[in-house]
């Protein structure tokens, strides 16, 4: 699966990349995000859109499995 | 000339840059608190004003508000700026009468951007009554605009955070989701006709919601920005030692506010406002999450949140013809400072 890093950009920049790399990749995509709003507003974006979204959070970070 | 686009200047926009509360707070808390004899309200009060005692039954409100831009055309930016700085002395029952301009600005906009942004503001201290009589002025890489602001009342009209009592009416005066509009907006997902909504909304001073309350008792009065409606009405509570009970379902919110939420364009003070207030807030089980979402979410140029009795309540928004509505009821002091039904 394509994976996303979004780390040190801060909302709406890491939905507006999401939503551009699901268009390409519409069978899912992990993404890394390094803040809270990143985190949940991605996690919303994904499951607005009809996807599944599983958390794992790291360290400073979260990767965010977005699938169908 | 080369149009610029203000908002890609900066990183965070409007009364969304506000530092979170909870660091606010463990800076202010852990100051001492210097008392003058005239000062009646201070920065103890957490109220949106000073009021300093002028003799003669008058008061003096002061105010300073400044923040990024939220959108990209100047002038649209000063009048915001303008009437969300003058919005606390209203806040207060006060009459703004003179202002001091806080400008900071870059080195590789034309300065004919920053003469849009006076006009602007401008337009909006012309409106409000109010005079620009000087300012300051200084270079940094993100432009920022705002008002130090001074107006009058008589003393016993002033109005505070204080004095809210059980049974009073909330009343809001303007319609919430501006943050999240502006922040789907920054994404280029905002409907040009919701944008302009919110902008026309930012722009539109709280005076006649201040002067259609002449007359009425308003027991307490806020402003709503950056620390969203749960904040603002949280600090209400603590100031008059009682709840308030929000009425989810009578909240009005603008058109594609909630539709931007549910996708994710929401404002990060969204989280920030949460993680200071979570403890004072009750929801219902399986609360709506786009709800959530907007009634935390920061305001820029909000409308004023007054409480009153159900009679005056029922006047003033008879009076205001569609641009106020009650949204909830203040309580006896409960465990939970605001409650969300």
């Amino acid at each position: 699966m394509k994976t996303l890093d979004t780390s040190g950009y801060s909302c709406p920049e890491p939905v507006i990349m999401t939503k551009k790399a699901l268009k390409e990749s519409p069978e899912g995509l992990t993404v890394i995000v390094d803040n809270r709003a990143s985190r949940e507003n991605v996690t919303r974006y994904a499951m607005a859109v009809g996807y599944n979204v599983e958390t794992e959070e790291g360290r400073g970070c979260w990767t965010l499995k977005i699938s169908k | 000339m080369e149009e610029v686009k203000l908002t890609s200047l900066v990183r965070s926009s409007g009364c969304n840059a506000k530092l979170p509360p909870g660091e606010l707070h463990k800076v202010i808390d852990s100051l001492p608190v210097r008392q003058s004899e005239m000062l009646i309200e201070g920065f103890e009060s957490a109220d949106d004003a000073l009021v300093y005692d002028i003799g003669g039954d008058r008061v003096l409100i002061e105010t300073v508000d400044f923040f990024p831009p939220m959108v990209d055309d100047p002038y649209r930016f000063g009048q915001i700026a303008a009437a969300n700085a003058i919005s606390d002395i209203y806040a207060m029952g006060g009459e703004p009468k003179i202002a001091m301009s806080l400008m900071c600005f870059p080195s590789c906009l034309d300065i004919s951007v920053m003469k849009r942004i006076m006009e602007g503001a401008m337009a909006k201290t012309d409106e409000a009554g109010v005079v620009i009589a000087g300012g300051h002025t200084i270079s940094d890489r993100e432009p920022k605009f705002g008002l130090a602001v001074t107006g009058f009342a008589d003393k016993n009209a002033v109005w505070s955070n204080k004095g809210a009592v059980p049974g009073d009416k909330a009343v809001l005066t303007k319609k919430l989701g501006v943050g999240i509009l502006m922040t789907a907006l920054k994404a280029g997902e905002a409907a040009a006709s919701d944008a302009e909504a919110a902008i026309e909304q930012m722009c539109t001073l709280n005076k006649k919601a201040k002067e259609m309350a002449e007359g009425l008792s308003v027991h307490a009065a806020t402003d709503v920005t950056g620390f969203s409606l749960i904040g603002h009405s949280s600090e209400v509570a603590a100031a008059s030692c009682v709840s308030i009970e929000i009425d989810s379902s009578s909240i009005r919110f603008l058109s594609g506010a909630f539709e931007a939420a549910r996708y994710g364009f929401i404002p990060e003070g969204r989280y920030t406002n949460e993680d200071y207030l979570a403890l004072m807030v009750s929801f219902p089980e399986d609360f709506d999450k786009t709800l959530s979402d907007a009634l935390y979410s920061p305001e820029t140029s909000g409308g004023l949140l007054l409480f009153m009795s159900q009679r005056d309540a029922d006047e003033y928004v008879k009076r205001m013809d569609g641009d106020a509505f009650v949204i909830g009821e203040v309580r006896e002091k409960a465990e939970k400072k605001v409650i969300i039904i």
